[in-house]
Parts: structure tokens; C-alpha cells; sequence
């Protein structure tokens, strides 16, 4: 079964056309210079309609998880994470994390972890996040 | 709003509850409509608002023959009734109707004539971009989420959290109408399949089919009718986030914060003078949750509150704790049919009305606090039974 994909709509497609050319954007508002997602055309700090799209680091810590052992179908029939990453400019972001054993004593909270791009259709790719290297 | 200016005068839940393969979610609607319009002596012709969830309003009102001059249908989730019964009591105290029918069906488990489950966004949503890619399914790994970073920024241990579903357990066990009666462990619950990690099954709720409704009306009104009146004394709500990976704070929700403070300061009411505690328990994290948001405990100590035996039941001799929470078994082990706030709700009256089966002695306020969505919304309403 093919993975449940996002559809990207005007406001959020320089996010998905980064993650497809690797690179994770994030904005932030040009007033109070506050980052923030998921994306939106205006700062939900202060309301300014003047944001900009910038590249992240792709650096972030475990923030929470589960591991769900009941996966829906287009995941596989494996227990796998479902995780809530802070990403180190300040938003936080669901993902998955991979590239580890998918249990608690691989996955503690506030590791470092970076992100990974995982392609899943011509305009699709997902930003996953991995055990920092190092 | 004014205290005391709108009572309770009907409550009722469907006739049967927990497995219902003959009868449509409409039709739990109306079953418990009628088992509530019974309970206070009135005909559908008698209702001039009405609010529901899950089915809309405009439907509920032809079906039982209802011509309304207010109606509702506030859709948050399962918090949706505590709303109802807010607004209800704004739009009786404005003039705008003069008895309000609430009502909720779930055909949760038999899925007889009901829509989609969990109803999905569309993958252009928030939700179907940002969250659904990753594996969500369903609550039991999207309301859940948030509780490691609980568990390790205040201090709970699995086996705390174990002894909520343990506990409520036990109050389970009084109540005839319970799903689930027989005891259970710290052990039982720990050893029970995972479902996702740190929740096993026991530590998650029920899917049953069911119904309840309740009928409001102005306080002066209240005393005609047969059942003993059970006053709104304060009521709150707030809504907080559609995706539960941008809840501000994953160790204590806004919206229980906001809701609950407002319906305190309303009912002019310290945490002392509560005598009768609901807190939706979709999950057993969430009476953690709600305790310390809504202020009874400070913060990490609410999980040591339930295994102290503070929200327990009398049992073997031990007095009861000096605070009974979810007092029907909660919706980890009496009933959960999607949308649990009107459990909460009718729970609440039959305590304020003294017919509860484990009723607490002498409770003279109750307190039903509702969760909507994966911490996504709130209302919470408290009662009394003095005029």
C-alpha cells in the first residue's frame, strides 16, 4: 500500500519543494524574528504578514514519541516511532525516527538527531530525522 | 454567566450501552432523547433549542419533531456537550429558547449508520500534511504522543500511570452498567498488549455504542419538574490546537487551563469546596492532566495523588479517597463510545442528583471536565444541587 502522502497547497509548497531539493525551510517573521511552523503566509507571533522562508539547520532533539505497534497499512507491519522533533531554530514538527532499533533504549528523549530526506514520489519527499553522527 | 440561573432537569443515557448492532447512531440520539425527555415529563413539541456533535443539529430536530428557535451544533470533539450545556445556558439565560435538548449517539464499536472513523482530514489539511505521513492512526497513537516528555519532565513512572486505569478500576467495579467490573493490576495493566509504547491496552479506552442527553432550562422553570433540579454553577471552554504536535506545552494542556479557570472563577468556587471530580479519560494520562490543570494538584504531583488513594473508592476497609474522580469507571472501563464528555456530564448529575451507583455521600458539587480532539478543545461545567 503507498504511503499516505501530504498535498501541498500555495501557502505550505516551499516547504514541500525544499524537502524534495533536500533542504528543510522554515520561516520567520520579519518583525519579531520569531521562527514558526507548520507554514503560514503571516507570523502567529504577531500577526505581520511580513515573513520570510529561510533554510533550517536540519538539527533537533527528541522531543516525544510512541511507538506504534498497531501500524496503519501503509506502514509496514513493523513497530515504528511516531515522534514530535524541536527542531534547534525553535519550532517543533511530527516526523519519524529512523536509521536506529525502533525501542525505548534507542530512542531517549532529547537525543540529537538530524534530519534525512526520504523520497516517496516525484514531488514528495518527507524529512525524517536520524541519530546525529557524532 | 449567572449561577444557578439554568438547572438540569432531564439526563438519561440509551437504554442499552455497549454492544448496540441493532440500532443507527441517529437512532441512539433519539433513544436517549426520549429516555431524557421521560426522566423530566416533556414531548419533543416541548423543546425549543437544540445542540449535538457528531450529528448535525438540523437532523436531530426533524427527526424527533422538534421546530427550534435556538440551535447548536459546536463540533470540538468529545468535550462537544460541555459546550452545549455553556451555551445552552447563555441562550436560556438571553431568551433565545426556553429548554434545550442535548444529545449524543456512537455506534463506536457495531459502526451501525455511522461515517468515516476518526473522520481523517484531506491530505491538503494541516493535519494531512504535517501529521498524517508519519503513521498517525487514530488516538492510540496521536493522544498519546505527548506523554514521555510528561512522564519525564514531572516525574511519572509506567507504573503510575498504570494505576490510574487500576483505580478506575475499582470504582468500575460499583457501578452495574460498567463494561469492565472484574479487578486489575499494576501488573495486569503493564502486561497487557502494547498498543503504543508507553500505552498498553489497559491503559486505553474503550470502544463501545451508547447515547445520553440532558434537558436545561432557567433555574426559576426547574423546580416544576419531577427530578430533583441540579444547577449550572459555572461553566468554561477554550480550544487549543487541530494537531497535537504543536500543542504549546506537552507536560499540561491550554485549553484545560483556560477552560477550567473560567468555570472556577464563574462558580466562585475554591478546589476545597469540590466534592465530585470527571475528567475525560480517553487515555490514562489524562486525569493527570486534568488535576494539575485544572489546579486540584500542583504540578508532578498528580500522578502520586491516584496511587496515594486520594481519587479511590472505599474498599476493604479503607475510607474512600478525599477525592473521587471518574466515580462510573471512567471511560477506561465504564463506557467510551467516541465522543465520552456526556458520560462525564451524566455522571456528574446522577452524583449531584444522589442516585449515583457509587454515590459520594453528601456531594453538593461536581465538577465534569471534557477533552475535545487530541487535547484540541475543553469545556468544563460545574454543578450543585443547591438552589
Amino acid at each position: 500500500m503507498d504511503r499516505v502522502l501530504p498535498q501541498p497547497t500555495p501557502e505550505t509548497r516551499h516547504f514541500w519543494e525544499g524537502c524534495k531539493a533536500g533542504e528543510l525551510r522554515l520561516q520567520r517573521c520579519v518583525q519579531c524574528q520569531q521562527s514558526y511552523f507548520p507554514p503560514r503566509p503571516f507570523c502567529p507571533g504577531c500577526g505581520s504578514r511580513e515573513v520570510e522562508v529561510y533554510p533550517a539547520s536540519g538539527r533537533a532533539t527528541l522531543y516525544s514519541y510512541v511507538i506504534n505497534h498497531r501500524p496503519r497499512p501503509d506502514m509496514g507491519t513493523e513497530p515504528h516511532s511516531i515522534a514530535v522533533v524541536a527542531l534547534a531554530e525553535g519550532p517543533r514538527m511530527m516526523t519519524n525516527i529512523v536509521g536506529c532499533p525502533q525501542t525505548p533504549q534507542a530512542l531517549q528523549l532529547d537525543m540529537p538527531l538530524e534530519v534525512t530526506f526520504q523520497s516517496f514520489s516525484e514531488t514528495i519527499s518527507l524529512p525524517l530525522f536520524t541519530p546525529a553522527k557524532a | 454567566m449567572k449561577q444557578k440561573s439554568v438547572a438540569v432537569v432531564g439526563a438519561a443515557e440509551t437504554t442499552q450501552m455497549g454492544r448496540i448492532p441493532d440500532v443507527s447512531v441517529l437512532g441512539l440520539h433519539a433513544d436517549a432523547a426520549l429516555n431524557a425527555l421521560a426522566d423530566c415529563g416533556l414531548k419533543p413539541s416541548d423543546i425549543d433549542g437544540v445542540a449535538t456533535a457528531g450529528e448535525s443539529p438540523v437532523q436531530l430536530a426533524q427527526y424527533l419533531g422538534i421546530t427550534p428557535t435556538w440551535a447548536d451544533g459546536t463540533s470540538v470533539g468529545g468535550c462537544s456537550f460541555m459546550l452545549h450545556v455553556r451555551h445552552a445556558a447563555a441562550a436560556i439565560n438571553e431568551g433565545l429558547c426556553k429548554t434545550v435538548l442535548i444529545t449524543h449517539g456512537e455506534s463506536g464499536r457495531s459502526r451501525v449508520g455511522a461515517g468515516g472513523r476518526f473522520g481523517g482530514g484531506s491530505p491538503s489539511s494541516q493535519n494531512g500534511q504535517f501529521e498524517a505521513p508519519y503513521g498517525v492512526a487514530g488516538p492510540p497513537s496521536m493522544f498519546t504522543i505527548p506523554v514521555l516528555r510528561f512522564m519525564k519532565d514531572v516525574g511519572v513512572s509506567e507504573e503510575e500511570l498504570a494505576m490510574v486505569a487500576v483505580v478506575q478500576r475499582e470504582w468500575a467495579a460499583k457501578n452495574p452498567r460498567a463494561t469492565f467490573k472484574d479487578p486489575i493490576t499494576v501488573d495486569d495493566v503493564l502486561n497487557s498488549a502494547m498498543i503504543a509504547y508507553p500505552f498498553r491496552l489497559l491503559m486505553c479506552c474503550l470502544v463501545t455504542d451508547g447515547g445520553g442527553a440532558l434537558v436545561l432550562t432557567s433555574a426559576e422553570r426547574a423546580k416544576d419538574f419531577p427530578q430533583k433540579p441540579v444547577y449550572i454553577l459555572g461553566t468554561g471552554e477554550s480550544v487549543e490546537t487541530p494537531m497535537v504536535s504543536q500543542m504549546e506545552d506537552f507536560t499540561s494542556s491550554k485549553a484545560f487551563r483556560v477552560s477550567g479557570k473560567k468555570a472556577f472563577d464563574e462558580a466562585g468556587i475554591s478546589h476545597a469546596d469540590v466534592d465530585h471530580l470527571m475528567i475525560y479519560d480517553a487515555f490514562a494520562h489524562l486525569p493527570l492532566y486534568g488535576l494539575e490543570d485544572l489546579g486540584f494538584c500542583g504540578r508532578g504531583e498528580a500522578a502520586k495523588f491516584i496511587w496515594e488513594r486520594n481519587t479511590a473508592p472505599p474498599s476493604e476497609g479503607k475510607k474512600g479517597g478525599k477525592l473521587p474522580l471518574n466515580t462510573n469507571g471512567g471511560g477506561l472501563s465504564y463506557m467510551h463510545s467516541g465522543m465520552y464528555g456526556m458520560y462525564a456530564l451524566q455522571e456528574s448529575v446522577r452524583q449531584m442528583r444522589g442516585i449515583a451507583p457509587a454515590q459520594v455521600p453528601g456531594a453538593r458539587i461536581s465538577v465534569s471536565h471534557g477533552v475535545g480532539g487530541m487535547f484540541g478543545a475543553s469545556g468544563t461545567v460545574i454543578f450543585t444541587n443547591e438552589a
